[in-house]
């Protein structure tokens, strides 16, 4: 059995002036022990996708259809009370931001016993003793769970909430920006840690981010998501060396590769994601593509396998004199 | 030759660090070196990038220059006119400016767009009638791709998107026409996507205007792309500095070896475990004795923990702060 199953997800947000249709139709699979990346510009959904699979969604946010199975439960039908249940024991999430995410009167290592208690239902001294093992884990001295946040630094913090999220052995770990804000030495410790933990305890795991350059060395499949819909998914080696959606050309394009000879300024993508209460009719990405024709702002594509494993929803893809290579 | 713009001299910010009452009565204060001892020069239209991690003091190192932070010591020469210390700053206030890195914050909420790109120009008295700021502002927009201006002209911040804002923000300090623009990070809020516009801009007012750019950032493949010079800095000390392509192609300082070590590569797959640096950052305020990089470098011998290394130039241009490099120089 699959560990994650998201079919056809659709969440909406309500505003006065209609819904935000932020993620609309999206569907994807997860093994365990499995990484997938998510990847966009701002606004594109990811983080939306993320908290409705955790069921957070702020205020004014609905799951409007679609199915959730995580091991087979349909997390999208559950109650608030039963998903309490589920949240921390088998998915948790990574913030964005994981630096402000404790609470700074509170000790970081019972806030971490707390979630420990509520789920496992083990006395206090247990779950202090489970909260240090969980730091040595991390690699962070367990003496230091008595300590407060404003006593660690950064990347301790964002250690730190990575032993949160690993509390109550979760089958799926969901990792929002989970370096974003770091340096970049700190930001190849805590991918490092990620991986080694995703081995080592065979989690599967998402991966959030805007940042390309990062996904070829942590993830095996990565998704390129586009104004609320996945528009490519595929291997590594599918997305970087033979990606067919012109919007993912153009996003490799726009990052610098410090091993090229030349120092060529990379491209960009000229324009802006469209509003998405009233999405562009046809491919939503046709208003900023340079390769669209008539067909592409009338008529909506098909999400389909191309080869085994790479799919992609593109009017042209894979097709002869369209965008293949 | 290239007229010299900027020359900074042995810098020094150091920040006394407040404790409680009882400890300021008794203890001796704690003092956080920000800056430690930088210097660099700046030519007219060229761009230097300093690149390190944060707490390294690259921001501190820029605000220092424009004065907006007081300066322990050292000396920072403008236009062959020494300004630490200097009372009337006016006239170096309108030739350096400062570009901030979040444009949802430095911009006035309330201002139209037209008010906060023609501020200086009002505050400075650069314009004698109102006709005369507005083309000037008409200028200034449509130099930043805000066009057509009139369209621009009565919106707030909160109606443009990010890039739009970090345009309009460019736009205010460029309309002063400055000799040295610090831009702080000017790019790492945006999109990938969005980024290569501003940067774009930002070049293009070099070639015309001969703007030159202290431009500070942590990613190295953006200073690698846009620099004619590097600065690596690491606790409030320049490691390594030299034309992008001897930082980048040709680095010496293990800090900036490791850096570049650590750089993803978009599409590249992992052969084994990344090379990461041991330890963490030590506090600025501590007390470190011999090489500021001591304690994390890999190559660290005696001589290292005991005195500073002092520069040494491997190729014209090229300085790096490390005592290995002397051996290398030496045994050759």
């Amino acid at each position: 059995m699959k560990l994650l199953e998201v079919k056809d997800l659709s969440t909406y947000f309500k505003t006065t002036k209609g819904y935000v249709k932020a993620v609309d139709g999206v569907t994807f699979s997860l093994d365990h022990g499995e990484c997938l990346g998510l990847v966009g510009e701002s606004g594109c959904g990811k983080t939306t996708t993320a908290l409705s699979i955790t069921r957070l969604l702020p205020k004014g946010g609905e799951v409007m259809g679609g199915k959730i199975f995580l091991e087979g439960v349909d997390y999208a039908t559950l109650t608030e009370k039963e998903i309490e249940d589920h949240r921390w024991e088998d998915v948790s999430i990574i913030f964005q931001g994981a630096m402000n995410a404790f609470n700074p009167v509170k000790k970081v290592g019972w806030q971490i016993a707390e979630a420990i208690i509520r789920h496992k239902g083990v006395t206090k001294q247990e779950a202090w003793k489970r909260a240090g093992e969980l730091f040595e884990l991390v690699g962070i001295p367990a003496e230091r769970v008595t300590q407060y946040p404003h006593e660690f630094s950064g990347g301790m913090k964002q250690r730190a909430m990575i032993a949160m999220a690993l509390a109550c052995d979760p089958k799926l770990i969901i990792g929002d920006e989970p370096t974003t804000a770091l340096d970049v030495m700190i930001q190849a410790q805590i991918l490092e840690l990620l991986e080694e933990l995703r081995k080592k305890l065979n989690m599967g795991m998402i991966l959030i981010t805007h940042d390309l350059s990062i996904l070829g060395e942590t993830c095996d499949k990565i998704a390129v998501m586009y104004a609320g819909k996945i528009v490519e998914m595929g291997t590594v080696d599918h997305i970087f060396n033979r990606p067919v959606h012109p919007y993912t050309r153009s996003l490799i394009a726009c990052f610098p590769n410090i091993e090229s000879e030349d120092r060529k300024i990379p491209e960009g993508i000229p324009g802006y994601p469209p509003n998405l209460i009233d999405p562009p009719e046809g491919c939503r990405f046709c208003p900023r593509c340079s390769l669209a024709e008539s067909i592409c702002s009338s008529e909506e594509p098909e999400f389909m396998e191309i080869e085994p494993g790479h799919f992609a929803a593109c009017h042209f893809a894979g097709k002869e004199g369209g965008t293949d290579v | 030759m290239s007229e010299k713009l900027l020359e900074v001299k042995d810098l020094k910010v150091y920040f006394e660090m407040k404790k409680g009452f009882a400890q300021s009565l008794f203890g001796k204060p704690e003092v956080l070196k920000a800056v430690d001892g930088v210097s660099f020069s700046l030519d007219k239209g060229e761009i230097l990038s300093l690149v390190g991690e944060s707490g390294s003091g690259k921001t501190t190192t820029a605000k220092a220059i424009l004065q907006l932070v007081p300066v322990t010591g050292g000396s920072v020469v403008f236009n062959g006119e020494e300004i630490v210390g200097k009372k009337d700053l006016s006239e170096f206030r309108k030739k350096a400016q400062m570009i901030y890195q979040d444009p949802y914050q430095s911009l006035n909420p309330r201002q139209y767009i037209s008010d906060i790109v023609g501020e200086p120009l009002m505050v400075n008295e650069l314009v004698s009638t109102i006709e005369e700021r507005d083309e000037r502002i008409r200028e200034a927009l449509e130099e930043a791709a805000l066009v057509p201006p009139e369209d621009y002209w009565f919106r707030r911040p909160f109606e443009l998107s990010g890039g739009q804002r970090q345009r309009a923000a460019i736009a205010g300090s460029l309309i002063m026409k400055p000799d040295l623009v610090a831009a702080d990070e000017p790019v790492s809020m945006l999109d990938a996507s969005i980024r290569t516009g501003i940067i774009d801009f930002m070049l293009k007012e070099r070639d015309l205007k001969g703007v030159a750019y202290l431009f500070i950032t942590h990613d190295l493949s953006l200073a690698w792309l846009i620099s004619d010079k590097i600065a690596i800095m690491y606790l409030g000390k320049i490691m390594e500095i030299g034309s992008a392509a001897d930082i980048v192609k040709n680095a010496k300082h293990p800090y900036t070896k490791a850096l570049l070590d650590i750089m993803p590569i978009p599409g590249k797959t992992l052969t084994g475990k990344r090379k990461i640096l041991e330890g963490e950052t030590p506090n600025a305020s501590s007390e470190i004795r011999g090489c500021k990089f001591c304690g994390r470098c890999p190559y660290v011998m005696g001589i290292c923990k005991e005195t500073e290394p002092e520069y040494i130039e491997v190729s014209p241009g090229h300085q790096v702060y490390c005592h290995r490099m002397k051996e290398e120089t030496e045994d050759e």
